[in-house]
């Protein structure tokens, strides 16, 4: 009677092990006071095909940079990568030659200033962490490039969301939208430090940036209306971009690895079937 | 090479029986994991997580020497290097998310074949030193896990490194100095990185060398198997090839299957969100919580606060945080005198009817302290953890020794092949 055994202490084991993980729940830095539970986005990006919508993401791209580079960097971000969200290769050039940067020494041995070329990285709007805070009450603003796999939030670990969602951080993606959009007015009797703005999804609810989205903030070149949803859901869709953009070569080649991987373990069952079959 | 007979067509090459005849090595493979290694019928798919383990080590350091290839070991660029490799190195997203989630893997099939090894009682008469070797290596991994994962450099890196590396500072007289050598310096910082990085480039290759070892331990008896009784004969074992080759293949797919389902459609679902966060020594995480792999561990060495029952009778003579240091090493060292303290004739918990009870409490003992370890130490989970850390101790001290001489085992079979004709259990 070895069979049942092994069937039912494999499906013990198992079981133990969802449960586990599920119950697996790593409170995260942003747990303390964490505001209501951002409400779950249905995000082109998810899912096992999922990609990144190329009109939004390209709108997410001129929020951001005509909104958000006032203040937050994206270091890991270099105008070539561009590329990757459908700009052509004179448009990526053309965006990168808006921007100067310092150059040298040339031969004279001076630093010179240059047009940005599209191997260059996106321009930072603060010399340094410290001149970012004492222009920011502080508080300086972080840059963004990973910002929505840097925040599971909420207090709800990685493992639990990604257990909704396998696909990603898309719970990320989820709390930066719905801080975006999450700005009211504080509760009476709720103490406002100076310089503070009440947000319903910030840790805390005090967040040093005050409300960045306001309607009509930007033109949309495709007409699109520039509601602060609209805009706060395409920045997202950019951000997570910048986070993962692998995303979509990963995912495309994950489903063809999975493919070939299922024919091959499949015929080895098969093999091992037969090659059993004279022993009992 | 498939028959490897030293009369088979492939030994009667010339070139293969130029070389057999200066450095046999031919003849070693097929000895090892060929047709001439007999393993005996009957195992079943617990088996298998042994090769697993293996095949998890070779991913490890294959793609691990890869990312050393592009990885900057220096504070200021160890996390930037990282996300270099992410974006700009040909296919580096790979190398990193297959190298991340391989540790949750490795882990994953070492702690089943642990457990196998304690369902089945294959720590005991002949194979103690293979159990030992097998700890061992645990212990082995789990340093070079904890090193690696300071690597990147992110919040939890960072803080992480800080936590545990201060747990020594509870040593009596050598503790700060300890400490100060782990760290090069005062502080958790760049020299610290450089001394984790050497070590863990270095301490897989001594994995490796303890899985040989553990190997040349299981090939001098050969392998336990479900039923626990000694191979008798001929008519209880297979060839290894191509028998188990094949098992093991089939088994190395479906893992591959899972494995990678991961590391393409949720690389990050057993990492910290914190930890892309670049290191930052002047913020602290308010939760630090360390890899799924060491939450056992970490509840083992939380449990112990002045209020706990086990600390009590230690009290006088150490800190609460330095008795928990000692029962965190403690609960993985003791594993390796299991051998001894399970006094129990019979090997397989088949026919150990209350052990087998007793067992599956164990397991699901160590899933409660892996779901107290990733809680904040407050309210309910402190007792839990308080409670299961003490049953853990206790399985291993008071049940294993007392169960073997109290329990009637059932009658085992005669041999092998007489349990597969004759019901088991
Ligand atoms: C006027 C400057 C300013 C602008 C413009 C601005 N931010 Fe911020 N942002 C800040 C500051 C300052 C912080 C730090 C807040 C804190 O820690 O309290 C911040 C923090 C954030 C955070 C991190 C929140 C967290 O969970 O820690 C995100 C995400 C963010 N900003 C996104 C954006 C986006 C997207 C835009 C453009 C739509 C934008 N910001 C525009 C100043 C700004
Ligand atoms: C026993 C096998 C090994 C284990 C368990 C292990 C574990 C780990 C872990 C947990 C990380 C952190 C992953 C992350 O969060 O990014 C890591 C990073 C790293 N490991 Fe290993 N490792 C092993 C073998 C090796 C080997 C053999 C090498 C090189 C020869 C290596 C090189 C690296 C490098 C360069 C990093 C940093 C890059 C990164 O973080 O992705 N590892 N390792």
């Amino acid at each position: 009677m070895m069979k049942p055994t092994i069937k039912t202490a494999f499906a013990a084991v198992l079981t133990a092990a969802a449960v586990s993980a599920a119950a697996l729940a790593p409170t995260t830095a942003h747990a303390a006071a964490a505001g209501p539970k951002p409400e779950v986005q249905d995000w082109t990006f998810k899912g096992l095909f999922g990609t990144f919508d190329r009109a939004s993401v390209q709108r997410g791209y001129q929020v951001y940079k005509e909104v958000c580079a006032a203040c937050h960097s994206l270091n890991l971000i270099k105008f070539r990568n561009l590329a990757d969200i459908g700009y052509s290769e004179a448009q990526v050039k053309a965006l990168a030659a808006e921007y100067e940067i310092e150059d040298g020494p040339n031969d004279d041995g001076e630093m010179f200033m240059r047009k940005r070329t599209p191997s260059d990285p996106m321009p930072s709007p603060f010399p340094n962490a410290k001149a970012a805070a004492a222009a920011n009450g502080g508080k300086a603003p972080p840059d963004l490039s990973l910002i929505t796999k840097a925040r599971a939030q909420g207090g709800d670990s990685v493992i639990k969301v990604s257990m909704k969602h396998p696909g990603g951080f898309t719970i990320g993606a989820d709390y930066i939208y719905a801080l975006l959009t999450g700005y009211e007015e504080a509760p009476d009797g709720f103490e406002m430090p100076p310089g503070g703005s009440y947000n319903k999804y910030f840790p805390g609810h005090v967040i040093a940036m005050a409300p960045p989205l306001v309607e009509e903030g930007v033109e949309f070149s495709d007409g699109t209306k520039a509601t602060v949803s609209q805009m706060a859901h395409d920045v997202t869709m950019f951000l997570a971009w910048t986070a993962e953009p692998e995303l979509e070569a990963r995912k495309r080649l994950g489903v063809k690895v999975m493919l070939f991987l299922l024919a091959l373990t499949g015929m080895l069952y098969a093999l091992k079937r037969k090659i059993w079959s004279d022993i009992h | 090479m498939s028959e490897q007979q030293p009369t088979s067509k492939f030994m009667q090459n010339g070139v293969v029986k130029w070389i057999e005849h200066r450095m046999p090595i031919f003849s070693f493979i097929d000895h090892s994991v060929g047709s001439g290694y007999p393993a005996p019928k009957n195992l079943n798919y617990w088996w298998n997580f042994g090769s697993l383990a293996g095949l998890a080590l070779i991913i490890m350091i294959v793609s691990g020497i890869v990312l050393v290839m592009h990885y900057t070991p220096h504070t200021t660029l160890a996390f930037n290097s990282v996300e270099r490799i992410m974006r700009d190195v040909n296919g580096g997203w790979l190398i990193r998310y297959l190298h991340m989630n391989g540790a949750s893997f490795f882990f994953i099939a070492v702690y089943i074949h642990i457990f196998r090894g304690l369902y089945f009682g294959s720590y005991k008469y002949p194979r103690e030193l293979l159990w030992i070797i097998g700890v061992l290596i645990l212990l082995a991994m789990m340093a070079t896990a904890f090193m690696g994962y300071v690597l990147p450099w992110g919040q939890m890196s960072y803080w992480g490194a800080t936590v545990i590396t201060n747990l020594f500072s509870a040593i009596p007289v050598v503790g700060e100095s300890l400490v100060t050598l782990l760290w090069g310096g005062f502080v958790v910082d760049n020299p610290t990185l450089n001394r984790f990085f050497s070590l863990h480039y270095l301490l897989p290759f001594v994995i490796l060398g303890l899985v040989i070892m553990h190997i040349w331990a299981l090939h001098t008896f050969g392998s336990n198997n479900p039923t626990g009784v000694d191979v008798k004969g001929p008519q209880d074992t297979i060839p290894f090839h191509p028998y188990f080759t094949i098992k093991d293949l089939y088994g190395m797919g479906v893992f591959m299957l899972i494995f990678l389902f991961f590391v393409f459609f949720a690389p990050n679902y057993f990492g910290e969100a914190d930890n892309y966060i670049p290191a930052d020594s002047l913020a602290t995480p308010p939760h630090i919580v360390p890899e799924w792999y060491f939450l056992p561990s970490y509840a083992i060495l939380r449990a112990f606060t002045n209020e706990f029952i086990l600390y009590w009778p230690v009290s006088w003579l150490m800190t609460a945080k330095l008795a928990g240091v000692i029962a965190m090493f403690g609960s993985i060292i003791l594993l390796a005198l299991i051998p001894w303290l399970d006094t129990s004739k019979v090997r397989s918990a088949r026919y150990r009817p209350v052990y087998k009870w007793f067992f599956w409490i164990f397991v699901l003992d160590w899933i409660v302290l892996g779901m107290v370890g990733a809680h904040p130490a407050e309210g309910i989970w402190v007792v839990l953890g308080q409670v299961a850390t003490t049953y853990y101790f206790a399985h291993l001290l008071l049940i294993l020794p007392i169960l073997g001489v109290l329990e009637r085992p059932l009658a085992t079979p005669e041999s092998i092949s007489a349990s597969v004709t004759q019901p088991a259990e």
